[in-house]
């Protein structure tokens, strides 16, 4: 397993330089991703920058930038310049970004090398990674399993032993449920924190991007660096929108029974409850609370995103970038470069998002989301006034095998614990939280902690705790 | 019915979202599409009919910068024409939208 702590102290020490940790996180791609798939491009030139790194550890020694020769991957649906940004797309197949985003020049200022750029569903639309143009990603645990998705490439990147982290983005639970179903940590910001300048849209009321990685104070050292104010995104928000928690040593962490009760693997709530007695016996108090509107906010989100997703795949129609289909008038190239660019998941949502969208649906379906939504954060900031995490499982079952799952909706299903996460806007973080036994394989399932709004540190403190100092 | 979906409503959707369906899309769409839309509208049985809400998305604020070109000149131009499908000289060029005489 590896970390950026333990890469960095051998890098300071020169046991270990950025040029070895680049050599070996390429040897690894070499061997194991014509198998796992975890990445759509590979970024050989690396080795440059790795150089140029270990020679500034040699003349600095301790004083350099806190990344600086760690090597990371990045979904396919964030920008680097001159790099090939395709969103898992064939309508993007040939596509190079002309900038970097935001979070990209942080990382990059911050001395990460980024060895290449991972798979994904089509735009980040699904959750297995099969919705990929270029072909699914295996889960590294068992290679008959789906990674997750839609960061399933991220994930299994990491948990191949690549890469120490992995960025990914989560609309409605596209870092955690493959962080779950790979077996590391994930994080999802609270909504605002990071910049989505350079990242390709899908839901612009839900997306965030954060990090995949084997401890939580990896993912908190990441996450610190890609974060902060942007004014090329307007959505972003500083450390003083919301007001800072204090870190205790006991916490009050609520169970939403009634959410568990149907639906979920018994392996799953077994690995689950045992989770809540170790919370107990290290001293914490746990509480049952009500979160029915929770339960049903799922179809609100299959409301919003695809309304969202509609509007934010338009500019893809074959004039300005990407793949452009001949056709005999304007309508013509348009309506051909999406049908052959856009695979059938994505197709899917941009029409039902039209028909909620819709004159004379609109009020039935995105006005009723949308109410539900606000209600949700009302359930939400009332239960916050009696426990400081709201725990649930990440997701309802293991990973499930590949082609398994071919009905759309059965699929969604598997998004019930972290979709209202995004709906709400508050953060979350899931860690592997146990295993489960399938067909003699151990399969890694995750525990999901959700905070209040601005409560992004202090998760990190409560899973360095609870997670990185297990025994 | 709210939400039941024919052929026809799924072409007229393609038309507004601007792509071109197969036949065979139009055969399977109708009941994909009919299910997830019975599915969320379940939604309308969660809140009153009468309230209303407006869409709300994080927290909002203006911000502002001087007026001034932050570029230099062609600076970005030659990688985004690079990109451009059919152009010519510095000019993208688009089907012609608007017929005259012929």
């Amino acid at each position: 397993m590896k970390t950026i702590s333990d890469l960095r102290a051998k890098f300071i020490t020169g046991d270990y330089t950025p040029v070895d940790a680049v050599e070996e996180a390429l040897a690894v791609i070499k061997e194991k991703d014509g198998n796992i798939h975890a990445f759509l491009d590979v970024y050989e030139d690396a080795l440059g920058e790795a150089e140029k790194a270990t020679k500034e550890y040699k003349e600095k020694g301790k004083d350099i930038p806190p990344l600086l020769g760690v090597p990371i991957a990045l979904k396919n649906n964030i920008l680097v310049k001159g790099r090939k940004a395709t969103g898992a797309s064939k309508i993007l197949e040939n596509y190079k970004a002309v900038y970097d985003a935001t979070i990209v020049a942080k990382l990059k200022e911050a001395g990460a090398i980024i060895v290449g750029a991972t798979n994904m569903d089509e735009f980040a639309m699904g959750g297995s990674t099969e919705n990929s143009a270029f072909g699914p990603t295996k889960n590294p645990v068992d290679t008959e399993r789906v990674p997750g998705g839609s960061s399933g490439g991220s994930a299994a990147s990491v948990a191949m032993g690549a890469v120490p982290v992995a960025i990914g983005t989560d609309t409605g639970g596209s870092i955690r449920q493959p962080a779950s179903y790979c077996g590391i940590v994930g994080f999802k910001p609270t909504y605002g924190a990071v910049s989505r300048y350079g990242l390709m849209a899908m839901g612009s009321s839900l997306d965030q991007a954060g990090p995949l990685t084997n401890t939580v104070a990896d993912a908190e050292l990441v996450h610190d660096i890609m974060s902060g104010l942007d004014k090329m995104d307007g959505t972003t928000i500083d450390k003083d929108t919301y007001p800072e928690l204090p870190v205790k040593e006991k916490y009050t962490f609520g169970v939403p029974k009634h959410f568990l009760a149907d639906g979920i693997d018994p392996d799953v709530l077994q690995a689950f409850n045992d989770h809540i007695e170790l919370l107990k016996k290290a001293g914490h108090e746990i509480v049952d609370i009500e979160l029915p509107l929770f339960e049903q906010g799922l179809a609100s989100y299959y409301i919003v995103m695809p309304a969202e997703v509609s509007s934010n795949l338009a500019r893809y129609d074959g004039i300005r970038y990407g793949h452009s289909a001949e056709g005999d008038t304007l309508l013509d190239v348009y309506e051909k470069s999406r049908a052959e660019g856009f695979g059938a998941e994505v197709k899917r949502r941009i029409l039902l998002g039209t028909y909620v969208l819709s004159a004379g649906y609109y009020d039935a379906y995105y006005g009723k989301a949308e109410l539900v939504r606000k209600k949700m954060r009302e359930e939400l900031k009332e239960v916050f006034k009696k426990v400081d995490v709201i725990l649930t499982p990440t997701t309802p079952t293991p990973a499930f095998k590949l082609g398994e799952k071919s009905d759309p909706l059965a699929m969604y299903k598997q998004d019930i614990f972290t979709v209202p996460v995004n709906l709400t806007g508050v953060p979350a973080l899931s860690f592997p939280m146990g295993e489960v036994e399938r067909d003699k394989k151990s399969l890694p399932v995750g525990v999901q902690y959700i905070g209040p709004h601005g409560s992004d540190s202090k998760l990190f403190a409560i899973g360095k705790t609870i997670y990185d100092k297990r025994g | 019915m709210l939400g039941f979906m024919k052929k026809e409503d799924i072409e007229h959707l393609a038309t507004l979202a601007r792509i071109r369906l197969t036949e065979k899309e139009k055969e399977i769409l109708p009941e994909e599409l009919t299910s997830i839309v019975s599915y969320v509208s379940t939604v309308s049985g969660i809140v009153a009919d009468d309230e209303k809400a407006t869409p709300e998305v994080g927290v909002r604020f203006n911000i502002f910068r001087k007026d001034e070109v932050t570029n230099a000149s062609d600076e970005f131009t030659e990688d985004i024409m690079a990109e451009m499908p059919s152009a010519e000289g510095r000019f993208l060029t688009v089907k012609k939208i608007l017929h005259t005489g012929d």
